[in-house]
């Protein structure tokens, strides 16, 4: 990791994960989503297992196009099959399995157990209602309380989430907000109701490089006092080093890489995860520049590659990486105690395979896909 | 025609204040009051271009409105005598700018051939045209929001196709056909449940003058409902793939509450422009149905005046109709302020 | 804040309905097709077809119904009706397609006009198209018609003027938009001549939704001439035109519905296929997929 000390995203210390044992309250297991288009089936989210234990704070990783926005929304149940989506794998919530339930029943349970977060709160707010009633109506749907309190409710929210004059800004509209603020106002809505899973969609994407620092913030500050799960979703692996408990890196629709935050840090094994590591894009300058960092283009999730779907910009990739797809699997050490760390890779980061396929690609100066590979490229 | 005009014509000219103006944040007050009067200049303008248009235009008409008046029979001399006192030799611009000193003394003048004053002959049609048209107006809205709010809700099903076949057939059936068929299948032909023909005011009977304002009405009606259901469905379903749509269904809010009180508002404005700008049509527009129908509404007044070279009735007729457009312009604009707040900084 | 490589590969919003619909476009879209081209070659070569001369009365068949000669039956003075409608296309699509056709081109171009230059052209040009608008336009019609007299170009020329004001308010927000792209912006960096840039950067993107919007247009107009020959201000007879024979029929409304009937299924069917054409080629580029 090479952040600048001061970039205000990357902090130095990655935080411990809790010990908290027990049914996790989130458990996504097989899921799979898949759009059929004009051009051929997509394969947006291609098997993903995850869990996630009350007050953990897992972060999903991945570049645009991983599949991790509609991950996101399937686990909500917002994404559902018919109309050309086919959906498959279970999600269970606290127990219930969310995919079978009617969309009478997930109603009940979006806003109130689980809150989504959206990238833009530029189009996220509703441009003609005021601030107050798109906090309150939130409330008054979830629970049994007049409007006077939720409207003294809605005030509270919105100093919890640092807006100042919270009495004032609830007669607002959206359109009289800064980013930011707007950002804060829909934590606000999330918040409302005391979820016990947010989940947090790039929260922070749309914004300023210094309002994002204080809104990540603002998001684990709010977290640690309620003891909410999260599931926080970005493209930048320094956002979430000292703010996510766990880490699982996505790729063309699967996870490629799952480990304790601290783990994952000190000891990458798949190399799209050391790409990423190394994507770090400038704290100064405009917002979302193109960054050719990672070179080749982005997976094809209409015609994915035969083997490992990372193999085509992969610098150490084998022949075997073409044809084969690496099955996800424990790093060592494995055992009851030891973290859990699992990888996608037949020549995992630091290991003496790996050794050789770096230097066999440096001396043919390419991949087995072809794709140029020079000395400078895989110093790591 | 204007009352077929804006029938049909699936995407609403480009009007309205949403344009693409930028957002303006410093000198809120200024800005507004800058704009209303730029407005209001504006269209004081187009007032006085519109009637003093109408001058011109009675002024070419072929045939002489002294001779109109006098009669066909009429000597030389009585035509001259006529010309004289209707004024009509002296030169366009003097009495235009006569005419106009009368509009701000609330005088109109009277009508050439039957000396009723202009204002009562209007008097007695602008009630019955409103009422046509407001009627109108509000049916198709009635008809057509419902149907495309949940057209829009459920695109390609079965309400959807159903409702859009149907406006298709609608708007594609010319007012004089349906008023037709109409007048065939209630009024006559196949039953006699409704009037054919007449107009009895609502305060001298109201239950008779609903029946005889139902078919014209209608007939009024269908294309515009046809239109609406169209606009509202492809604005409401833009809206439908908003992000805040989105947030609005992740807070559990049910898809009915959604539609009706999150998508529908922002989705509306430009329903609002066309029904506005068809409204003020309508208003002196809507001569093919008052014909169909015999209703003594302002289109036939004006028809009329024209054959007649009534000028004065001609002019007070368009005069009523040029501001009824602009006053209902006006108010639509007000009414964005209204239903957006984001307008309200940006004028 | 950097996306690394932000290339969205997997659009959620693009369904399989997308892909069933594109495929179920296709016959009713043809069929409005077929209708319409059979209503314009009809139109076109009306006088090589065997028809009946639509201007002689036929004693033997007023008031006449289907009959293997008489295809649609007679009307009031017994013309044969299936010819009558058959030339009155030709005056229905004449007096559409030419009004939106000048309207467009007059209108279009003025458009483009107070679109690119701005400033006080804009400004004369709206406020000559608010008028227009404002001023009821059968009155203009019926000046138009009375002082130059009832003929096929007056109802043209009425018609075209009545049509201009849209065309400018369409074409100026257009070009609004598309002066502020890249190309029209580089072009003027080069020095190019603003009529040169309207003509070769401007027009071709203007050129579309004008175009769309034209077509509605004569699908409108030709309902319009009906309305006028309704109120006895359209083509004046003998020459046959749908609104004209739909009106005399009228009279015998009751007993005798045929005669109105058989032109106004015509107008219809045409206005109707002209209506779903243009529908279908608008949406198009509509993206449909709710977020509900």
């Amino acid at each position: 990791m090479t952040a600048a000390a001061d970039d205000p995203l990357a902090l130095p210390d990655p935080v411990e994960p809790p010990a908290a044992p027990g049914e996790p309250l989130l458990v996504a297991d097989d899921v799979t989503v898949r759009f059929h288009t004009r051009n051929g089936v997509v394969h947006a989210v291609d098997g993903v297992s995850l869990d996630l234990r009350e007050g953990e704070v897992l972060a999903v990783v991945g570049e645009s196009g991983s599949g991790k926005t509609v991950f996101t929304r399937r686990l909500m149940g917002l994404v559902t099959g018919g109309r050309g989506t086919e959906v498959g794998g279970s999600v269970r919530f606290a127990g219930t399995d969310l995919t079978t339930l009617s969309a009478a029943r997930l109603s009940r349970i979006w806003g109130a157990e689980i809150a989504l977060i959206l990238q833009d709160p530029m189009t996220s707010l509703n441009p003609v209602k005021r601030i107050g009633a798109q906090i309150t109506e939130s409330i008054l749907l979830h629970r049994k309380v007049s409007k006077t309190e939720a409207a003294k409710r809605a005030v509270e929210l919105l100093r919890s989430v640092g807006l100042s004059e919270p009495e004032r800004r609830v007669r607002q509209y959206p359109h009289e907000l800064s980013g930011g603020m707007r950002q804060r106002v829909t934590i606000a809505i999330a918040l409302a109701c005391d979820p016990r899973l947010l989940l947090a969609d790039e929260p922070t994407t749309a914004l300023d490089v210094t309002v994002q620092a204080q809104i990540l913030d603002l998001l684990a500050d709010l977290q640690a006092r309620s003891g909410m799960a999260m599931l926080l979703v970005t493209h930048d692996l320094r956002v979430v080093r000292s703010r996510s408990h766990r880490i699982a890196v996505m790729y063309a629709g699967r996870i490629v890489e799952t480990a304790p935050t601290s783990t994952l840090f000190a000891d990458p094994l798949m190399p799209y995860t050391e790409a990423l590591m190394n994507a770090v894009p400038p704290v100064t300058g405009p917002n979302h520049v193109r960054l050719q960092v990672i070179p080749g283009r982005p997976p094809d999730l209409i015609r994915p590659p035969a083997g490992c779907k990372f193999s085509p910009r992969c610098p150490y990739a084998q022949d075997r990486c073409l044809t084969e797809e690496p099955p996800l699997r424990d790093a060592e050490p494995s055992g009851p105690d030891a973290p859990v760390h699992r990888y996608r890779c037949w020549f995992p980061v630091g290991s003496p395979a790996w050794a050789e396929a770096k230097a066999r690609n440096i001396e043919r100066g390419s991949s087995a896909a072809g794709t140029p590979v020079t000395e400078e490229m895989v110093l790591t | 025609m204007t009352d077929t005009m804006p029938v049909g014509s699936t995407g609403a000219p480009p009007a309205g204040p949403a344009g693409p103006a930028g957002p303006r944040r410093a000198g809120k007050r200024r800005h507004t009051s800058r704009y209303v009067r730029a407005r209001l200049t504006h269209l004081l303008l187009v007032l006085l271009a519109v009637t003093f248009l109408s001058f011109v235009v009675v002024d070419l008409l072929p045939g002489d409105a002294a001779v109109v008046v006098a009669g066909e029979n009429a000597t030389p001399e009585q035509v001259q005598e006529v010309r004289e006192t209707l004024q009509l030799d002296r030169p366009l611009l003097i009495r235009y700018v006569d005419w106009l000193g009368g509009v701000l003394t609330g005088d109109l003048g009277s009508s050439f051939r039957t000396g009723q004053p202009v204002l009562e002959a209007l008097g007695e049609r602008i009630p019955v045209s409103l009422q046509l048209a407001v009627v109108a107006q509000l049916l198709a809205l009635v008809i057509a929001v419902p149907l495309a709010v949940y057209s829009a809700y459920r695109p390609g099903r079965l309400v959807d196709r159903t409702t859009m076949t149907l406006g298709f057939a609608g708007a594609a059936m010319p007012q004089f056909v349906l008023g037709m068929v109409l007048i065939v299948v209630f009024a006559g032909g196949f039953s006699s449940v409704l009037p054919a023909t007449g107009y009895t005011s609502f305060f001298d009977d109201p239950l008779a003058n609903l029946r005889s304002i139902i078919l014209p009405c209608v007939t009024l009606m269908v294309a515009e409902a046809a239109v609406y259901r169209q606009l509202l469905r492809s604005d409401m379903i833009s809206t439908l793939q908003e992000d805040f749509i989105l947030m609005a269904r992740s807070k559990g809010l049910r898809p009915r509450a959604i539609l009706l009180r999150h998508a529908l508002r922002p989705s509306s404005f430009s329903l609002i422009t066309l029904s506005g700008v068809n409204l003020g049509r309508l208003i002196g527009g809507t001569v093919i149905v008052e014909t169909l129908f015999a209703i003594p509404g302002l289109g036939q007044l004006i028809v009329q005046a024209v054959f007649n070279r009534d000028y004065l009735i001609l002019q007070g007729a368009l005069l009523f109709v040029a501001v009824a457009y602009v006053a209902i312009n006006m108010l639509i604009d007000l009414l964005y302020l209204v239903l957006d707040p984001r307008v309200r900084r940006d004028v | 804040m950097s996306e690394v490589q932000l290339t969205a590969a997997a659009p959620p919003a693009a369904p399989a309905t997308a892909v069933r619909r594109a495929g179920r476009a296709s016959w009713g879209y043809w069929v409005a097709w077929t209708w319409l081209g059979s209503v314009i070659l009809a139109a076109l070569f009306a006088p090589l077809l065997p028809l009946w001369d639509p201007a002689v009365p036929d004693y033997s068949n007023v008031f006449g119904g289907i009959t293997p000669q008489h295809w649609l039956g007679g009307d009031t003075l017994g013309r044969d009706t299936f010819s009558r409608v058959v030339y009155g296309a030709r005056a229905s699509l004449l007096v559409g397609i030419c009004a939106v056709g000048l309207g467009a081109v007059v209108g279009g171009v003025l458009g483009m006009v107070a679109g690119y230059f701005r400033g006080r052209i804009e400004k004369l040009l709206t406020w000559i198209a608010d008028v227009v608008l404002a001023f009821p336009g059968l009155v203009l019609i019926i000046a138009i018609v009375a002082v130059l007299g009832a003929s096929l170009t007056n109802l043209i020329a009425g018609l075209a003027i009545l049509s201009v004001p849209t065309f400018i308010r369409l074409s100026r927000a257009t070009t609004l938009v598309v002066a502020q792209r890249e190309f029209v912006q580089a072009a003027r960096a080069y020095g190019c001549r603003p009529l040169r840039i309207i003509a070769r950067e401007i027009a071709p993107n203007v050129v579309l939704p004008v175009a769309a919007y034209a077509f509605i247009m004569v699908g409108v107009f030709i309902v319009v001439e009906g309305s006028l020959s309704f109120l006895g201000l359209g083509i004046p007879p003998p020459t046959p035109s749908w609104g004209g024979m739909i009106a005399a029929g009228r009279t015998e409304l009751l007993r005798f519905p045929h005669i109105s009937l058989f032109p106004a299924a015509v107008m219809f069917l045409t206005v109707l296929s002209i209506n779903y054409i243009g529908e279908r080629t608008r949406k198009q580029f509509e993206v449909k997929e709710s977020n509900l």
